[in-house]
């Protein structure tokens, strides 16, 4: 939702970033402020996984210009573990596999990292997983899903839904969701939308990353924006993900200057 | 990422220093005569001296293995001293008088021993160099006929014992260097649970080596009678020294019918520094008999010391039903080298083992697993189960596998198997994208992948082992 005079959250300005001397993203401008929902498509290679991984801080892509404030701070200063300390959450397009590793245990590890962080209290093992069952309801998942290892042997779709459910653990600023419907079927991503939707409020953020307009339907953005080339070329509200799907990304080059940006 | 790696398993080694107390120091050298000085030494009899003698003679017809996966400088047994005892300067009656110069070592090690004992219940024989310096609630023990003492003691209080048992299961001449533990031990522990006895509380010894250049030639020797059972924790740590130092110790256990010995090892003697300069040598012979029908013999080691491990904890399942286990977590760092695993020679029907290995290199280290699967003709309808794991930190680390398998019967069943990974630095980013930094996501995928091995560990022993993985990993991933 759109808030009146509601706080930035991130604002991104002219960022450049490269992988192996190759420059995937050439000055990117975006602001997302609390309460909104921003929707970034384009095609594959367009640069928006890689946006993605370079806010997130991934170790293998380069910064070469720009900046970016999250919460007040410059991010890119920021080690990968403090930016997820501060608040951002990257849920994971192909969720990791962490064998050995019991996803209870990882998940009360990630929220007491969360949680010391806040100067909140920290959870037990037996008060987590009453609190973390309660949570699982949102997403509709069965119970022995905590004792498997993280990822580990989990469909498609109970990879995402690991994914939303530690987001809805860890309560970040800004959440953003690459390519979240990639595998799956049309009830589990009902399920994983509704989720989200029950997360989203007024004083966090959520940048979805997708290549189709079928995940629009369920979680409905304020903005959307199309990436090419490693550049946003369009801002619009949500009818320009419909417009996109109608006449697909050819049209954009010949439609480039009709519609102007509205928030980046 | 690569640099954190680097950075995470360079930490030094926190058991480093050694403490002064006056010893009693033989001449370096070894031959007969010096062999004779030990058993007088010891004020042993006549037949332990003719043991000691005979392994000796046959010691020197032998040479030293070559086939390990193991590289070291030779070593010069003549310049070793092989008896070394801290000078008493009272008889001890009790915790209160033991050289508060030693008390202050085991606080180093976090070793509170009255604490320790009275806390968790844990008797401790307590080796300090060669000599017993003490042994606590050996009389709690002795009340259910538990006998828990020092071997040398053992040999004068219950020579039948020793005479029957000592060389049974590893012979005089078995190896190279179990010829030579054979010919210059000097002190160990010795177990025996009479039949029917359960043993009220897991036995501890700590072992510890202090003199510099001095070698250590333990001898445990523990035996349950027909339907006992026992649990027996070994942990060791030994001080910092630039000179290597030889470790040859041996253990043998021995099981009558339906009795259980579960014996678990934490090591962690030193390393050898970041550059391989220093370190432990350590070359043990531990094997069980699981003599008597149903009886069982589990091995459990956490090995993540010495500069050189090499060692092959080994069940000889000759009852019928019998059971071996080894269970083990073998982590290198650095530049050590470990070449480990297991025996299970199956000899009666129906015998089971299982093998569970977990191995962990990291640094410029290597890890090599070497077992050995034998089912005899005799062994109808035997089974064998095993699994060997390695797990690869950073990319100048190696990691092997040499399971031999020989089946002499159809009936038998052997399974086996392997894998190897390594922790990925996509792994360390999904952990980082959740607040989790690299040293804590490395230790939870390392205790992820030895939980298996660690669940046979008694408890206390489960979490000391839990943390010193940990700490023998620190720096190791980036």
């Amino acid at each position: 939702m759109i808030v009146e005079n509601s706080k930035t959250i991130l604002s991104v300005q002219g960022l450049r970033a490269s992988i192996d001397g190759i420059d995937i993203l050439k000055g990117i401008d975006l602001t997302v402020k609390s309460g909104e929902i921003h929707a970034i498509m384009g095609l594959n290679g367009s640069g928006k996984s890689t946006f993605a991984k370079v806010l997130a801080g991934h170790a293998d892509y380069a910064i070469t210009g720009g900046s970016v404030q999250f919460e007040g701070k410059n991010l890119l200063e920021l080690p990968p573990e403090e930016r997820a300390r501060a608040g951002l959450f990257l849920a994971f397009q192909y969720p990791i596999e962490i064998p050995g590793v019991a996803n209870t245990q990882f998940l009360r590890l990630a929220y007491n990292t969360v949680q010391a962080q806040r100067g909140k209290e920290e959870l037990d093992p037996l008060e987590f997983d009453d609190f973390v069952r309660e949570k699982m309801k949102l997403l509709e998942m069965k119970s022995d899903f905590l004792d498997r290892s993280v990822n580990e042997g989990f469909s498609g779709g109970e990879k995402k839904r690991n994914e939303i459910l530690q987001m809805a653990l860890l309560e970040p600023k800004l959440s953003i969701l690459d390519e979240m419907d990639s595998g799956l079927d049309i009830d589990a991503l009902r399920i994983v939308a509704n989720g989200v939707n029950r997360i989203a409020n007024k004083d966090n953020a959520i940048i979805l990353v997708t290549h189709y307009q079928r995940l629009l339907d369920y979680i409905v953005p304020d903005y959307v924006h199309v990436m090419q080339a490693g550049c946003i070329v369009m801002t619009g509200g949500k009818e320009l993900a419909l417009e996109l799907e109608t006449r697909g990304y050819d049209w954009l080059h010949e439609n480039r200057r009709s519609l102007s940006g509205a928030s980046a | 990422m690569s640099a954190v790696l680097q950075s995470l398993v360079n930490q030094p080694y926190k058991h480093g220093f050694v403490t002064d107390i006056e010893s009693d120091v033989a001449p370096k050298g070894l031959n007969e005569d010096i062999i004779r000085l030990i058993s007088a030494k010891k004020d042993e009899p006549e037949w332990l001296l003719s043991f000691r003698l005979k392994a000796y003679r046959h010691w020197l017809t032998m040479t030293e293995p070559q086939w390990q996966n193991v590289h070291y400088p030779k070593i010069d047994f003549q310049d070793i001293s092989y008896y070394s005892a801290p000078k008493p300067k009272k008889k001890l009656a009790s915790m209160d008088e033991v050289d508060p110069e030693l008390l202050r070592t085991f606080e180093k090690l976090g070793v509170p021993m009255h604490e320790r004992a009275a806390l968790a219940g844990v008797a401790v024989d307590v080796i300090f160099d060669s000599v017993s310096v003490t042994t606590t609630y050996k009389q709690k023990l002795a009340e259910v006929g538990i006998i828990f003492c020092s071997i040398s003691e053992a040999v004068h209080n219950h020579p039948e014992l020793i005479q029957k048992y000592l060389g049974s299961v590893v012979p005089v001449g078995d190896n190279y260097f179990a010829a030579l533990n054979s010919a210059v031990f000097t002190d160990g522990s010795f177990c025996f649970i009479p039949k029917g006895v359960k043993c009220p509380m897991d036995l501890s010894t700590y072992f510890r080596i202090n003199t510099e250049g001095s070698g250590q030639f333990e001898r445990t020797l523990i035996i349950a009678e027909e339907g006992a059972s026992v649990s027996y924790l070994e942990g060791c740590t030994a001080p910092r020294f630039d000179t290597n130092q030889l470790h040859a110790a041996v253990v043998e256990l021995i099981a009558l019918d339906d009795a259980d010995i579960k014996y678990s090892t934490v090591q962690n003697w030193y390393a050898g520094d970041e550059n391989g300069v220093g370190g432990i040598f350590n070359f043990v012979t531990k094997r069980g008999l699981a003599k008597g029908k149903n009886s069982r013999i589990s091995w459990t080691q956490v090995e993540t010391g010495s500069a050189i491990t090499w060692k092959y904890p080994s069940c000889i399942l000759r009852g019928d039903n019998s059971v071996g286990e080894f269970y083990s977590v073998a982590v290198t760092n650095n530049y050590q080298q470990a070449d480990t695993g297991t025996k299970m020679i199956h000899l009666g029907k129906n015998t089971r083992s299982t093998i569970v290995s977990k191995g962990i290199s990291a640094g410029h280290s290597n890890s090599s697993y070497r077992g050995l699967v034998r089912i005899a003709p005799t062994a109808e309808g035997a089974r064998n189960y095993s699994q060997c794991d390695s797990m690869l930190i950073g990319d100048q680390c190696g990691a092997h596998t040499f399971p031999y398998i020989q089946v002499n019967n159809n009936s038998a069943t052997v399974e086996h198997e392997a894998s190897t990974s390594k922790i990925g630095e996509d792994q360390l980013f999904y952990f980082a994208q959740r607040g989790i930094g690299s040293e804590e996501a490395v230790s939870m995928i390392i205790n992820g992948f030895c939980k298996d091995v660690f669940q046979q560990l008694p408890m206390e022993f489960a979490v000391e082992a839990t943390k010193l993985l940990s700490f023998k990993l620190e720096g190791s991933v980036g």
